[in-house]
């Protein structure tokens, strides 16, 4: 990893994200009006979010590695079931990670 | 602002603040990633969208290409399109203005306006102005300690920062998942996106499950 390509990436989400966020103010509102569009823009997060979960947890570049991030999700999986709030959530995992990364 | 409800002021606020806590967490995954803590900072306040920001350098993390992470963040941003479109006829902004109310445009400041509809016009976009830049002041502030606090703690597997990123995905994921058929599209997205990581170049499994989201919201 080097500097020209986290500034790379900087921008060009940048760039990307705000011109994505104007664009509802540009266009006439049939444009996007069209339902399967709708339906497919719902999903996407849902696409992507689940994802990046399995991304983060378990590959390493283009491996599937099990190891303390993997724990760590399965605690906050455990305390989503529990109904705990958010922030409980993601140091639950921290907290979980953590211990087995110290202790291998 | 004039005549603010009280009502409103309070929905923003308490939006704002918890929300903008979380910047926290990016801060600490922007900086775990192997971003400076002065590109973390500006990536909140450029990007300004939590989770697209998130997958920005949750991608980088995992070893994927640049283009990889900007399509990925940037996928997982068009919803904020939508928002916009959605928010212009109350806003009816033109010029700088315009510009402005297009980097707050997001889940939030969006959800919290609309919210306010039963209180008339001024309140839905007194809901949209003081929740976005609540949410945008706090946000960037809290990413700033977040990433200073992940500097000065050296190693983040030893601190759970790798595993706390996919958590707060999670997090962000699990009240979509109420719906059934919902779950089951987010089950096939997860399952594929395993078996194509040996398969294609790091980071674009994520950008590939699109295709489920294509293919499911294709017909009703």
């Amino acid at each position: 990893m080097n500097t020209v390509m986290t500034w790379s990436v900087l921008l060009g989400t940048s760039v990307l994200c705000y011109a994505i966020k104007l664009v509802g103010y540009l266009v006439p509102a049939r444009w996007l009006a069209n339902e399967r569009l709708q339906r497919i823009n719902s999903l996407i997060p849902v696409v992507l979010l689940s994802a990046l979960v399995v991304a983060q947890a378990l590959a390493m570049k283009t491996h599937i590695v099990l190891d303390h991030r993997m724990a760590g999700v399965a605690a906050a999986f455990a305390a989503l079931m529990a109904r705990a709030p958010f922030p409980v959530v993601v140091i639950s995992a921290a907290v979980t990670s953590a211990l087995v990364y110290r202790w291998h | 602002m004039p005549h603010v409800s009280r009502r409103t002021f309070r929905d923003s606020l308490s939006v704002a603040l918890t929300v903008g806590a979380y910047g926290v967490a990016f801060g600490a995954a922007g900086v775990a990633a192997g971003f400076s803590v002065l590109q973390t900072s500006l990536f909140s306040l450029l990007a300004f969208t939590g989770a697209s920001q998130f997958a920005a350098v949750g991608v980088v993390a995992a070893g994927g290409a640049g283009l990889s992470a900007v399509v990925a963040a940037s996928l997982l941003s068009t919803r904020n399109a939508l928002y916009s479109l959605q928010m212009a006829p109350h806003l009816q902004v033109t010029g700088w203005r315009r510009l402005v109310a297009a980097q707050i445009t997001i889940d939030e400041s969006t959800n919290v306006a609309l919210a306010q509809a039963s209180h008339g016009p001024e309140a839905i976009r007194h809901g949209f102005w003081l929740t976005g830049s609540g949410v945008f002041l706090f946000w960037n502030i809290f990413t700033v300690l977040g990433a200073l606090g992940a500097k000065s703690l050296g190693n983040p597997a030893a601190w759970g920062l790798d595993a706390a990123v996919p958590a707060a995905f999670l997090g962000l994921l699990w009240p979509r998942l109420r719906d059934a058929r919902v779950r089951i599209i987010a089950g096939v997205a997860a399952v594929f996106a395993l078996v194509m990581t040996p398969l294609l170049p790091s980071g674009t499994p994520i950008i590939a499950t699109v295709i489920v989201a294509v293919i499911a919201g294709w017909r009703e």
